[in-house]
């Protein structure tokens, strides 16, 4: 008898440890609910040569690939619209499956099924112990955008200039401030600062929306910080016009300071 | 071997089948795989056969559009290129041959009985360089070498995004048809289950040079699609010519169109649906010198069409293929008759018309294994020529097979191909009249690197 209840007080405990395990580790993307079974058949055909069966971004490919792949045992990641240090919303990491990373080896995975894309969000998520033990943190709210002007423009270039930006991403914002060449990510390997110049699409989204969110939650893993205990949001709005000016060149005029003068 | 077997299932299916042997699968393409660090699983369902990913990487112009595609930032040792080879072995065996009753002796009559072939070999070299010229400039090489013989199967240039919408890309050179699904990309190798007979049909004594959307062709095409493929066209104006280069056959030039649309069902998958058609004249006589045909004096051209309608059907690990085809050829051109003299079609005569159609399923149990099951049939409607029997030209085949993939990297890919197919026939009477049967097994390997 004792036996009995003994089972069967073990029964409803795995049963209570197991539904409270699927809650903690449960994905969902608006009304979609993800399935990390059929995620780990999806990464197995899509995902698994880059960042590697481990999750662990050492993929047979990821030697070959500059920028490494995401590692996903450490649960860091660039893109989100949590706190730096936080983990990302669901939502954010479905964001970065369709989006792709740009100037990366990661490829825009729209194609797939939007069912599919959080099943793969569900299945990476196994990879940490940190998104059963922690929550993310509440997302940030991005206040409305006020308008873009020549004067936020110039009130941006200014700030860019004191708040050092440019030790990293140049006076000009070409990518080759004094830093840039020391540079190196989480893992230790070298990384280059965007040069807003180039054209390239922003990593984590190409809207000034994307933009003021990647100044305020930074971009985790890599030199980029947070600003968002050190500027005011008109403040992050107005380097998000410089920023979008020097990426779009939109006919806003920049008058981005002159390069440092070399000393004969 | 394979012409051998084909003559016997008719004489129009012989054109199409020899045009299909200088225009093999070819479309497992590890230079991409090499050059983004994807595996061939990223792209094929199995390969060669695309999946949504893949028909998206192809419609923008070999591009992942993650601003690394154009070549300056490839390191300068690579090299877009790769090859395919099948060794196989393989057994065919036709069951109604004609065949002399005495082994050389012709004079001692013909008497029907089972002609069975086996033995080693290797189709030939399949050759594919591809890629991107610039960002937004795609092309496409392949020289196609067999083993007594050497061409050109595709070659092209595409333009794509212009305009920076994925809806624009034209292409000019010598190309597959848009067809979701591509003769180019079948899963089958074997002698009679290779082809899908419906894209290389014209019916028994019919003259139409063009023997098929099968065939790659030379012309120019506008395509487009949305941002996930989910919505795609192409038009394409091409040689009346089945692709062959030098001077074409007429004047006259042939139009195809496709439309197609993919819809998300929950708990099913992906599922696409589209329409085509092909429509061109063919000429039925030429300006001739001493009575010899001057090349590319085609005249009297006549009017033909093939229209359809297609699916692909994903349910979990299945997924089947539906295609239909209706396709008319003028009276003309079915009876082999020049326009200019109609007193020689003959009493009752009619444009030929045929419907037909496949399924092919597909059980994907991982990426690394696909069984495969292929029907598929074609019923004349309406013969050229009252004196043909009603059912000539129909057929009947059956394919089922496995491939299975050992290894299958970003370097390369191995598949072991295992696959029976049998066919009958409704051709030329066999000496009992009944319809002719051929059977193909084939097993082997079949790699690209």
């Amino acid at each position: 008898m004792r036996i009995k209840i003994s089972l069967a007080g073990s029964a409803v405990f795995f049963v209570l440890l197991s539904s409270l395990t699927t809650v903690a580790q449960q994905t969902r993307v608006g009304n979609l609910v993800g399935n990390a079974n059929h995620g780990k058949a999806l990464y197995q055909r899509y995902c698994i040569f880059c960042h590697g069966p481990y999750g662990d971004g050492n993929g047979e490919s990821a030697p070959y690939l500059d920028p490494k792949p995401r590692d996903f045992t450490k649960a860091t990641f660039k893109c989100r619209s949590t706190p730096s240090g936080s983990l990302p919303l669901d939502s954010d990491l479905y964001d970065t499956i369709s989006r792709g990373v740009h100037a990366s080896g990661m490829p825009s995975w729209k194609p797939l099924l939007r069912q599919d894309r959080v099943d793969l969000v569900a299945y990476i998520k196994t990879f940490s112990p940190r998104f059963q033990e922690e929550k993310p943190a509440a997302p940030l709210v991005i206040p409305p955008e006020p308008p873009g002007s020549p004067e936020s423009v110039k009130r941006g270039a200014e700030l860019f200039q004191s708040m050092n930006c440019w030790l990293c991403h140049g006076k000009q914002g070409r990518g080759n401030g004094p830093s840039a060449s020391s540079l190196t990510d989480s893992k230790g390997y070298p990384i280059t600062p965007f040069d807003f110049t180039s054209g390239t699409r922003f990593k984590c989204g190409e809207s000034d929306q994307a933009i003021f969110r990647d100044l305020m939650t930074g971009l985790d893993g890599t030199p980029m910080p947070s600003f968002a205990d050190a500027l005011k949001p008109d403040q992050v709005w107005d380097i998000a016009h410089y920023i979008d000016a020097l990426r779009t060149a939109k006919g806003i005029p920049v008058e981005a300071p002159a390069e440092p003068k070399v000393e004969p | 071997m394979r012409i051998a077997v084909v003559k016997r299932i008719g004489t129009q299916l012989l054109l199409g089948a020899a045009l299909l042997a200088a225009a093999r699968p070819a479309h497992a393409i590890p230079a991409f795989a090499r050059k983004y660090g994807l595996p061939c699983s990223a792209c094929h369902e199995a390969w060669p056969m695309l999946n949504n990913f893949g028909q998206t990487f192809k419609d923008n112009g070999y591009q992942l559009g993650n601003d690394r595609d154009a070549p300056i930032y490839q390191q300068p040792a690579y090299w877009p290129i790769m090859f395919r080879v099948s060794p196989i072995w393989h057994r065919e065996s036709n069951n109604r041959a004609a065949v002399d009753k005495v082994p050389g002796q012709a004079s001692s009559g013909l008497v029907q009985s089972t002609v069975t072939q086996s033995g080693f070999d290797v189709g030939g070299i399949d050759i594919v360089t591809a890629g991107t010229l610039s960002r937004n400039i795609s092309f496409f090489v392949q020289p196609f070498i067999g083993n007594s013989s050497a061409g050109l199967a595709q070659a092209w240039v595409r333009l794509d995004n212009l305009f920076k919408s994925h809806w624009l890309n034209v292409k000019m050179g010598k190309f597959e048809l848009d067809e979701p699904i591509s003769q180019e990309r079948a899963l089958t190798l074997s002698n009679t289950g290779a082809i899908y007979y419906n894209y290389f049909f014209t019916p028994p004594g019919d003259n139409n040079f063009f023997t098929g959307i099968g065939n790659l062709q030379l012309g120019a095409e506008v395509s487009g699609h949305s941002d996930n493929d989910y919505t795609r066209y192409s038009v394409a104006v091409v040689n009346n010519n089945n692709g062959a280069t030098g001077l074409q056959a007429s004047q006259a030039y042939n139009l195809y169109t496709n439309f197609n649309q993919a819809f998300e069902v929950s708990g099913l998958g992906l599922q696409r649906v589209g329409v085509y058609s092909y429509v061109g004249q063919s000429p039925t006589f030429y300006q001739t010198s001493g009575g010899n045909a001057i090349p590319g004096t085609g005249m009297g051209d006549r009017g033909f069409y093939r229209v359809g309608a297609y699916g692909q059907w994903y349910v979990g690990r299945f997924d089947f293929e539906t295609f239909y085809e209706h396709g008319h050829d003028n009276v003309f051109l079915g009876n082999a008759v020049p326009a200019n003299q109609p007193s020689k079609l003959p009493a009752g005569a009619a444009g030929p018309s045929w419907n037909g159609g496949f399924v092919e399923a597909h059980y994907d149990y991982n990426p690394r294994l696909i069984l495969i099951g292929k029907y598929e049939l074609i019923r004349m409607s309406q013969q050229a020529n009252p004196s043909i029997r009603a059912n000539a030209g129909n057929l009947d085949t059956w394919t089922v097979g496995y491939r299975w993939y050992p290894i299958m990297n970003p370097r390369a890919g191995l598949a072991w191909v295992q696959e029976y197919s049998r066919i009958v026939n409704a051709g030329p009477p066999t000496l009992s009249g009944k319809d002719d049967i051929n059977n193909s097994f084939l097993m082997g390997f079949d790699f690209d690197f």
